[in-house]
């Protein structure tokens, strides 16, 4: 067969007899990349985790085969054999393995990376510990990593989010095994990492002809590596492909869904996205008949909750899990769509208004203590002379790699860290202009209402000990001008604008999915009115389709009271479809900023460039064509000299590290590079654009 | 690493001073002295004691300076000869009593430590790893029967059992003939024989909470995604418990270990009472009743010094175990 595995009628059962998985058929392929695609909750992990028998207490498979052709040409069902015997250990590693999403928790940060690199080599292969080492060293290099002689002794927390994951790879190859099991290997990190990283997986399994299943939320990223895709819902594969079958003619109502919220890259950034409604059930909840039915606008009552789906083969290896494609075809009118909540475009800026917070030269920085007495040696530049101005109504979005600034910016805005330097103007027509940072008593505390965030991890942000009556309420209760009626009331009306249920109120956050914890934290931002919303990052640990209804609640929120936003993001699909201006960070300081279609179809920064060509999936695969950015945002310790990114620039000239290139431009785009004129850069769509179009 | 430890010695000085100095004044500030004590006890045996006697007294044993002039000698005294003053009440230096008491006492506490790690730490592995199961509820039983009995109850019951059905010889940490003999082979393996009974005693309270330490700890662990990582490696089950969850759990087991040592230091009194222990216990006790303060004032400055130690080895076995804390706080 060509076949390397072949899964059949795979069951999974959790506690409580609850199945995660039931009936999974799946075919893994010798020597291609398979992606197994679909929102969280629907199995894919655990999927993966039986192939290596590493499921966790209490689920187990209940049923089925999982066949694996091993390398003497027998077959070994992995569902049959027992976890713990030696022939399972042997297959682990050696036979299949495994990279994760998160390198730091999935390596202990008690043993040094190279201490668990050659465990994975001395657990299958007899030899001594220098050889050990020496292989090991020689597989961190093939894996990229920089330095791999003196990072083969270094503990996770001393490297990167990229090194780790490069670490966790060459544990993984280390035994050169026949199948890798990715699961969510680039989720965690930066855009322009996850492209080196895709590249470096792409390559090795190029070169060693290993099979890949790898496990993402994210089509782009199928679209950037697949062979094969396989979307799942719910414990089964709804439908199945090879990559430009199912992306560019997708079938299944899911995997249109899918599709189409995702941001869009190419044509209008700003089209309102369709999200997938209601999100993903728990598998105690399966509904009858096609498990998809409650969320799909094809489902036509009394027949798709009724009668369970079947495969259907389309021909082309593409198959397809509905009954729109079955022997019932007639049934259903595929043209059967809702039409999206129309989002009212939120008000344009006039050009002459005033901006309604400005920012001047703005310094953030943090003391680093060292030496015996702890004394200040340096300093964390991490905001680092900014200015900019964001006006009434807009959404300014703010990218950049982590640890660029773009967070502390943000907190430093709404006044959690103390700035050092610079002015904060806050005019928003009503009031006297304020500076944030000045600002005392009552002046202050009005800022502190006017001014508010909302935070990237919804779980960590809600107090778990308080209802969400009280989360949402608790600023007005803290500015004690309401009663406890009016507060009541205050609570109900914000709870139905986003998009939840009034008695709601009384629950504590643990009763809620990540989405609808979101949305609270939503709430409890707009509960005093305020004029400038700060969302940290807010849609980044949502699954796509949550995702997408969130941006699409936002923006109508927007709309709706006048709300201006600053939007901070690491990806840009959400930064395009959800600003009117677009800000580019890059070490404390701002390298471009301009209109949302003037960053992304007209770059004049090398660094936004290379952002955009980090973006997976647009179809550049001419390795020549690339761009790809190496190392790492330079240590903002550093004093530096010289445009920051000239390290890291394709571009960069001797003259480049003379002297910091300053913010210029037109009052609608403004750059900081000296060879901005000279460049002809690529947009987002890979191809280069006529300057100043 | 070394600014680290550097760091952490020299934090101990501070520690030591402000001990030192606050162990003083507990004993001194309090109203009457030894020969107020002395005075009442002659009373009560119808010895009227004069007044001129008594500030003699006071004069000869510089009871009547400032109390900071008497600390400043005694402290001076101890750091540069070593000596630790007079027991008025045994009428020796106090070093001649002490050291020996002290001695046994680090004996008798670090074995205890040593009974409660080799106790604690296997069945408490065992009862993360086989949770709900019978072995796991009898060891949290037994564990929860160990922290509620007091010790001196145990202390009773174990030696009624010890001498009524096993004849032994208890009380005490030596044999009558052992007592007051110079160091010898014999005298050692005497001690030994002794040892274990309180051992048990002072040790069983420890092992119960340590068994709960390590449980809770270790259970948090086993299903980290590392150890998922490392099983699917190809690692055997032993060996993956041991080098991946253990160590983990090790953390706050190690931390926790200098709270247990101050229980065992301090909570050994009543058991040394009840069992005739020649430990520090009974001795402090005696020198706090009769205020022979530069007595009491020494043991407490012996036993917060061996605390204070305690908590710095407890430190730098942290940080050696554990690498974030080496290589982050350096």
């Amino acid at each position: 067969m060509d076949n390397l595995v072949e899964i059949r009628d795979l069951t999974i059962t959790f506690a409580h007899s609850v199945d995660v998985v039931t009936g999974l058929d799946l075919d893994i392929p010798a020597g291609k990349t398979l992606c197994l695609v679909g929102e969280s909750g629907c199995g894919k992990s655990v999927t993966a985790k039986a192939i290596l028998q590493v499921i966790d207490h209490p689920g187990r498979v209940s049923g089925g085969a999982i066949n694996l052709r091993q390398a003497n040409g027998a077959v070994l069902d992995i569902a049959a054999t027992k976890p713990t015997s030696p022939v399972m250990r042997h297959v682990r590693g050696a036979d299949i393995a495994m990279i994760h999403q998160e390198p730091m928790s999935f390596l202990s940060p008690l043993y040094t990376i190279g201490n668990q690199i050659s465990e994975a080599l001395t657990l299958h292969r007899k030899m001594s510990e220098k050889e050990a080492r020496a292989e090991g060293i020689r597989m961190l290099e093939q894996v990229g990593m920089p330095d791999p002689e003196r990072r083969y002794d270094s503990y996770t927390f001393q490297l990167s989010g990229g090194q780790r994951q490069r670490a966790m790879i060459a544990m993984a190859l280390i035994n050169q095994p026949r199948l890798l099991i990715a699961d969510e290997p680039t989720t965690a990190l930066d855009v322009t990492t996850q492209a080196n990283i895709l590249d470096l997986l792409a390559q090795l399994q190029r070169d060693s002809g290993m099979a890949v299943l790898f496990i993402t939320h994210d089509l782009g990223v199928v679209a950037e590596i697949a062979d094969e895709v396989a979307v799942m819902y719910l414990g089964k594969i709804v439908e199945r492909g090879p990559v430009k079958e199912v992306l560019e003619h997708p079938r299944h109502p899911y995997t249109r869904g899918l599709l189409a919220s995702m941001p869009r890259l190419d044509g209008d950034f700003k089209a309102p996205l369709k999200a997938i409604p209601g999100m993903v059930p728990p598998p105690a909840l399966r509904p009858t008949g096609c498990s998809f039915h409650p969320r799909c606008e094809w489902a036509v009552a009394g027949f798709c909750n009724m009668i369970s789906v079947l495969e259907t083969e389309l021909g082309n290896d593409h198959m397809v899990a509905c009954h729109a494609y079955g022997p019932q075809a007639a049934k259903i009118d595929k043209h059967a769509t809702r039409t999206p909540a129309a989002v009212a475009p939120a008000e344009r800026r006039a050009e002459s208004m005033e901006p309604l917070l400005s920012v001047r030269d703005l310094h953030k920085h943090f003391p680093i203590r060292s030496g015996f007495f702890q004394r200040q040696t340096g300093a964390v530049r991490a905001v680092n002379d900014i200015s900019l101005d964001i006006y009434p109504g807009e959404t300014l979005g703010l990218v950049g790699e982590s640890g660029c600034g773009k967070s502390t910016l943000g907190q430093t805005i709404v006044g959690l860290h103390r700035a050092d330097g610079g002015a904060i103007r806050f005019a928003d027509g009503e009031h006297e202009p304020a500076d944030l940072l000045t600002a005392r008593g009552a002046t202050a505390k009005r800022l502190r209402t006017d001014i508010r965030m909302i935070f990237q991890d919804p779980t960590g942000s809600l107090n778990p000990r308080m209802r969400v009556r009280d989360i949402i309420g608790e600023v007005l209760q803290v500015n004690s001008r309401f009663s406890a009626g009016e507060i009541e009331a205050k609570v109900q009306a914000l709870l139905s604008k986003v998009g939840l249920s009034p008695d709601y109120a009384e629950r504590y956050p643990h009763a809620f999915s990540g989405g609808q914890r979101q949305r609270i934290a939503i709430a409890r931002a707009l509960a005093s009115d305020p004029r400038l919303v700060i969302a940290d990052e807010a849609v980044s640990a949502l699954d796509v389709s949550v995702q997408t209804q969130i941006i699409n609640m936002m923006k109508s929120l927007q709309a709706e009271m006048g709300l201006t936003y600053l939007f901070v993001s690491h990806d840009l699909g959400v930064i395009a479809n959800i600003s009117d201006r677009v800000a580019v960070m890059y070490a404390g300081r701002i390298v471009e900023i301009g209109s949302t279609e003037a960053i992304f179809r007209n770059p004049r920064h090398p660094y936004t460039e290379a952002l955009l060509a980090a973006i997976p999936g647009r179809g550049v695969s001419k390795p020549r064509d690339r761009i790809r950015l190496g190392g790492h945002v330079p240590d903002p310790s550093q004093q530096l000299v010289g445009c920051s990114f000239a390290d890291r620039c394709q571009y960069a000239q001797p003259a480049c590290r003379a002297v910091m290139p300053p913010l210029e431009g037109t009052a609608d785009h403004r750059f900081a590079c000296i060879r901005a004129d000279e460049l002809r850069l690529r947009t987002v769509t890979g191809q280069p654009e006529l300057v100043g179009a | 690493m070394g600014s680290f430890m550097l760091r952490r010695i020299i934090y101990v000085i501070p520690a030591l001073i402000a001990v030192s100095l606050i162990s003083f004044l507990v004993i001194a500030i309090p109203p009457g002295d030894f020969v107020t004590r002395t005075a009442e006890l002659r009373a009560a045996q119808g010895d009227i004691m004069p007044i001129a006697e008594q500030d003699a007294m006071r004069r000869a044993y510089g009871l009547d300076l400032p109390i900071m002039v008497q600390y400043w000698n005694w402290i001076t005294g101890v750091l540069t000869r070593g000596d630790f003053g007079y027991s008025f009440s045994f009428n020796l230096p106090v070093k001649d009593v002490i050291w020996p008491r002290l001695g046994l006492t680090v004996v008798l506490s670090v074995a205890s430590l040593l009974f409660i790690w080799v106790v604690a730490i296997p069945i408490g592995i065992y009862s993360a790893v086989r949770r709900y199961s019978a072995g796991d509820y009898l060891a949290t039983f037994l564990g929860f029967l160990g922290l509620a009995i007091p010790n001196f109850l145990l202390a009773l019951a174990v030696m009624y059992v010890a001498f009524a059905w096993f004849g032994m010889n208890v009380g005490g940490l030596f044999s009558p003939e052992y007592l007051e003999a110079p160091w010898s082979w014999d005298r050692v393996l005497d001690l030994l024989n002794h040892l274990w009974l309180p051992m048990i005693v002072l040790g069983t309270a420890g092992t119960a909470s340590v068994i709960r330490v390590i449980r809770a700890n270790l259970m948090d662990e086993l299903h980290k995604p590392y150890v998922t990582a490392a099983r699917a490696k190809g690692k055997g089950e032993f060996g993956l418990l041991m080098k991946y969850p253990v160590r983990h759990a090790l953390n706050p087991f190690v931390s926790g270990q200098n709270d247990i040592f101050v229980e065992i230091v301090s909570g050994g009194t009543i058991v040394a009472i009840v069992m005739g222990l020649q430990t520090t216990g009974p001795l402090l006790l005696d020198a706090l009743r009769t205020q022979d303060m530069y007595m009491a004032a020494s043991f407490i400055l012996m036993l917060s010094v061996l605390v204070v130690i305690g908590t710095l080895l407890s430190d730098l076995l942290l940080a050696w175990l554990d690498p974030r804390i080496r290589y982050q706080q350096g």
